[in-house]
Formats: structure tokens, C-alpha cells, sequence
């Protein structure tokens, strides 16, 4: 079985986020960066799988500067065979489309039976590559799963929709899905497996040799929202705020008198 | 400028989000169909024609059948934009169009401003500003964003099926039991966020709710670390919840979480980090290590 797993690497979405100074995307100096969250979960499940069918390839494949690096060796480390870094210094410019058609081009002729990918990234969240790399590989495609079970031919999982409700469904290979956080218990990479993770096989392969796809959006400006209007901003000493907070408990809500 | 305005149809009626569609479309001047997978007896309430595909032949969720419907009838009635909610159908099925028409999509769309789109990023700490590139587009909106709109009852005209997709079955729901309280029915909720640090520090949070005779509740990370069960959780996915007073305590504001609460007459959040997005939707915003902060508000409601 070929397993490939899409990951990315994302700001750590707690960061003090700065506007660049073409005004079009974040400034992405001074930022620490880590597998986005939700391909987490995508890494665990095809880890999980490979140990239980045994006979498995799993590749990451991960598009971005050469930082990217850092997430497809924790991927490595976590027990995914292969890595393959698509060089690109501009991927935050590429819109959803385009990433996609990397990803498919890369995938087109290796015969790859499961795809994971997050079902989002944090940064973009445009929750897109996943169903338009189905499109383009013309391979069925599962979204937001929650539960995993392969079964030779097809594989049974579960999608999660709102309101706490799952859709049970069954798809046969060969299948993309996105993961959606809480499908598995992502674990760490032991030590040995960090050591292991430096001698697996990881290439390199230029943008431009696997992009040939226009922009279909385009990418006007980006900013900080402005915070609600007439909020109240407390902070200082605990004790003394606690009895402001109360106090407009008191005037501005009926709930304490 | 003509919408096609993509309906769901769940739990045995039209669900309210295709309002907010209609609301958009008008906001937008544009013209506008709708379409659903729903029983041919269905009533939206929508001053236009909307076309229905009979749910018992195209099922609740079968994508391929689904998008081929709705590219047919994008040949017939040539829009210029094809509007989903940005909801587990409309982010399944909007890329999927989008990539068979080689149309830009723009995913949760929360404003828009002369065929400017106004999207959030970076889990809602940051926006952007972007147009689609291509004569049709896809959109997804964001769920409260565009006010609703109800009118008379539509004009309904089935659409036929003809496609067929074996590669997948659909088996079912499975719905999750409900062992916490309705918090759609509390009138104080304090929610508890991945700041909370550890499942220990749930009881914090829990004190508190007692000290404001309210109900405990959370965002998803608490739920996926297993510190609480689902049916405490707000958002997206869990409870949609519009209290008299909520207070989120080390909850960053991620979209999904806001779209469950900021329905809430009075909000406010405890939070180390002053940029985080629930400060956008906050009347009160306390910056404050919440387990220094909380066991003080606590003692002196008690008091």
C-alpha cells in the first residue's frame, strides 16, 4: 500500500501576528513555525496504518521555504518513511488550486492509494486542497473524518458534521481524506526515532517543476480587524480587577444584583 | 450579477443557513436561484425559483451526485457566483465544483464590498481582502455573517438525476449521546479553553460556574484532550449557545467557538494574550492569568 501524507508548516497561531510590508500576507519573520495541527492527526493515522498492515510506504509531502524542512523531519521522526519537499519560497502567494495541482502532479503517476491531509490549515483554513486534489487525481474523496477503518478494498470512516453528529460512510480506494482534530491521539517522536528520522530519505523537488496553474484568486490585502467597539480592557492587580469585573456584572447584566 | 444559492437540507427540514444565502444575494444585488437536495415537498420561504433534487435519489451525502447536479445546473442557468454556507457540506462540496469549473473559490467569506471578498485568517486574528480571478467563482460564507432573509414561498421545480456513484455508501448517522445539560437553554455559561492548561484546572473553571449558578461549558480543545465530554462544547460543532452572560476563560476566539457564542448578550473573556480574536466579540476583555484571576472572582462571588 502507498500512503501519502500532505502536511504543512503553519505559525504558531498564538503569535503576535504583524501585517508584511507589501500589506498582502503576514510577516513571517520572527515567527516560530510547526506542523499545522490538523495534518497532525493526518501523520498519526497513516503512521498507525503502515504499523498495522505492515507491507506500507508512507511519503510526507510538505511545499515551502526551506524551513519546511523541520516539519517533514518531525514527520519523519514520528514514522513516516519518505519525506519530499517541495521547494517554494512564495508558497503563501499560491492559492488553493495551485497547491493542489503541485500536490497532484507530484502524485499523478505513483499509484498512491490513500492521501491524509488536515482538513484545514490554520493559517489559510480555506479547507479547499484536499477535495480539489480529489478533482484533479479523480480519486474519491472523504472529508473532516473523525474515525478511520481500512478494510482491504475500501476503507469505513466517520465525518464529522455539526451539532455533534457523525456521517458513517464507506469509500473505496483509492480514497483522499482530510482529518479533522480528534481522530487519533497524536503521539511524539522518541528520541531514537528523532536519531533514526536523520538517515531516512528526503528530496527535494523546485516549485516550478510541478506547477503549471495559474491563480484563480487573487490576494488584494491583508490586515488586523479592529476589536469590538466600546469592549472594556481590564488588567492590573487581580484583587482590584475582579471587583471592577463584578461591578459591571452588577450594572450591565441582570445576572448578579 | 446572478447567484445560485446552494440550500441544505437536514434533520427533516431546510436549514436556516440558506437564508442567510438569500440575505447575501440581496446584499450583493444579485438575481438569484436557489438549489437543494430535498423532498419535492419542501417550502423555502424565498421570493424566486428554486430547483430540487429529490433527496431520496440523491441521498443526504453523495459528492459526486451532488456536484453533477449542481454543474448541470450551473450550464442551465449560467451565474456568475455559486454561494454555499461555509458548513461541512458547503466545505466538502464548494472545492469540488470549483475545481470541475476551473473557478477561483473564496472560502468564508464573512463580508464583501464591491466583488471585494473579506475572508479571516490565522484563526480569525487577521483578514484579507481578495476577488476571484475567473468569469464564475465559488463562495463559502461564514455562518452569521450575512443577515437572513424570509419572504414568500418559492417556486419549486424538481431537477432531474440521472449519475450514480457506487465508489461510496453512505451508512447512517451516529448521533452522540447527550450526558451534559442543554446549554442552548442556560442563561450563564463559563466556558473553558485549551488556556486552562490541564484537565486538573477544568475545577477552576467549574467553581465559578457554581459561584454564577451557571453551567460549564468548552471549546474543542478541551473536548479533544478528553478533559471534558462533547456534550459540553461549544461552536461549530457542538452547541450553539446565546446566554445572558457568557465568560470564556483561556479561550483564544477561533472561529468555529464564536460562531457558537457571540450570540451572547454580555461576553467576557479571560485572556493572557490581548490580540487574541475573542477580544473582537468581547464587552469585557480581562487580561489576566486565569488561574491567578479565576479563584479570586470566585472567592469574592462567594464572599
Amino acid at each position: 500500500m502507498n500512503i501519502l501524507v500532505c502536511i504543512k508548516q503553519v505559525p504558531d497561531m498564538e503569535s503576535k501576528f504583524k501585517i508584511s510590508s507589501d500589506g498582502q500576507w503576514y510577516d513571517q519573520s520572527d515567527l516560530t513555525f510547526k506542523i499545522n495541527e490538523y495534518d497532525e492527526y493526518a501523520i498519526e493515522e497513516a503512521v498507525r496504518l503502515k504499523e498495522k498492515l505492515g507491507n506500507a510506504e508512507v511519503v510526507a509531502l510538505s511545499i515551502g521555504p526551506e524551513r519546511t524542512k523541520e516539519v517533514i523531519r518531525k514527520a519523519l521522526a514520528i514514522g513516516i518513511d519518505k519525506g519530499v519537499h517541495v521547494l517554494d519560497n512564495d508558497s503563501h502567494e499560491k492559492d488553493p488550486l495551485q497547491i493542489a495541482t503541485i500536490i497532484a502532479n507530484y502524485a499523478k503517476d505513483k499509484n498512491f492509494d490513500i492521501v491524509f491531509l488536515g482538513m484545514q490549515s490554520q493559517d489559510r483554513a480555506s479547507a479547499q486542497v484536499g477535495p480539489i486534489l480529489s478533482e484533479l487525481l479523480g480519486y474519491n474523496c472523504v472529508t473532516t473524518i473523525v474515525g478511520f477503518e481500512h478494510q482491504e478494498s475500501k476503507v469505513n470512516v466517520k465525518r464529522e458534521l455539526e451539532g455533534g453528529i457523525k456521517a458513517k460512510i464507506s469509500v473505496k480506494l483509492p480514497v483522499i481524506l482530510t482529518c479533522q482534530l480528534g481522530l487519533n491521539t497524536v503521539r511524539y517522536p522518541t528520541l531514537p526515532n528523532i536519531m533514526k528520522a536523520k538517515k531516512k530519505e528526503l528530496n527535494t523537488i523546485n516549485v516550478n517543476d510541478l506547477l503549471n496553474e495559474q491563480p484563480k484568486v487573487v490576494n488584494l490585502q491583508a490586515y488586523i480587524p479592529e476589536k469590538k467597539k466600546g469592549g472594556i480592557l481590564l488588567e492590573g492587580k487581580a484583587d482590584e480587577v475582579a471587583d471592577k469585573l463584578i461591578s459591571i456584572l452588577k450594572e450591565k447584566t441582570q445576572v448578579l444584583r | 450579477m446572478k447567484a445560485l444559492l446552494i440550500g441544505e437540507y437536514k434533520n427533516g427540514h431546510i436549514d436556516e443557513s440558506f437564508y442567510e444565502l438569500v440575505g447575501f444575494a440581496n446584499k450583493i444585488g444579485a438575481s438569484s436561484v436557489g438549489f437543494m437536495v430535498a423532498p419535492l415537498d419542501v417550502k423555502p420561504e424565498y421570493d424566486g425559483k428554486v430547483y430540487i433534487a429529490d433527496i431520496s435519489k440523491a441521498k443526504d451525502y453523495n459528492p459526486k451526485v451532488h456536484k453533477g447536479l449542481i454543474l448541470k445546473l450551473v450550464e442551465k442557468e449560467n451565474p456568475d457566483v455559486v454561494v454555499f454556507s461555509h458548513s461541512s457540506y458547503g466545505w466538502d462540496l464548494a472545492p469540488r465544483l470549483a475545481a470541475a469549473l476551473r473557478a477561483g473559490q473564496i472560502s468564508e467569506v464573512i463580508d464583501v464590498d464591491n466583488g471585494e471578498y473579506i475572508v479571516p485568517f490565522c484563526n480569525a486574528k487577521l483578514r484579507r481582502k481578495v476577488k476571484p480571478n475567473t468569469p464564475k467563482a465559488v463562495l463559502t460564507l461564514q455562518s452569521g455573517a450575512f443577515a437572513p432573509l424570509k419572504n414568500n414561498t418559492a417556486q419549486i421545480e424538481p431537477f432531474d438525476y440521472t449519475e450514480e456513484d457506487t465508489n461510496l455508501e453512505f451508512q447512517g448517522y451516529e448521533v452522540a449521546e447527550k450526558t451534559g445539560v442543554d446549554l442552548t437553554k442556560a442563561e450563564v455559561i463559563i466556558s473553558a479553553g485549551r488556556g486552562v492548561g490541564k484537565k486538573e484546572n477544568i475545577e477552576i473553571v467549574r467553581s465559578l460556574a457554581k459561584a454564577l449558578k451557571g453551567e460549564l461549558g468548552a471549546s474543542r480543545p478541551v473536548v479533544d484532550a478528553g478533559w471534558l465530554d462533547e456534550s459540553y462544547q461549544v461552536g461549530t460543532t457542538g452547541q450553539t449557545v446565546a446566554p445572558k452572560l457568557y465568560i470564556a476563560c483561556g479561550i483564544s476566539g477561533a472561529i468555529q467557538h464564536l460562531v457558537g457564542m457571540k450570540k451572547s448578550n454580555f461576553i467576557v473573556a479571560i485572556n493572557k494574550d490581548k490580540d487574541a480574536p475573542i477580544a473582537e466579540v468581547a464587552d469585557v476583555f480581562v487580561a489576566a492569568d486565569l488561574l491567578e484571576f479565576i479563584p479570586m472572582l470566585t472567592s469574592k462571588l462567594t464572599k
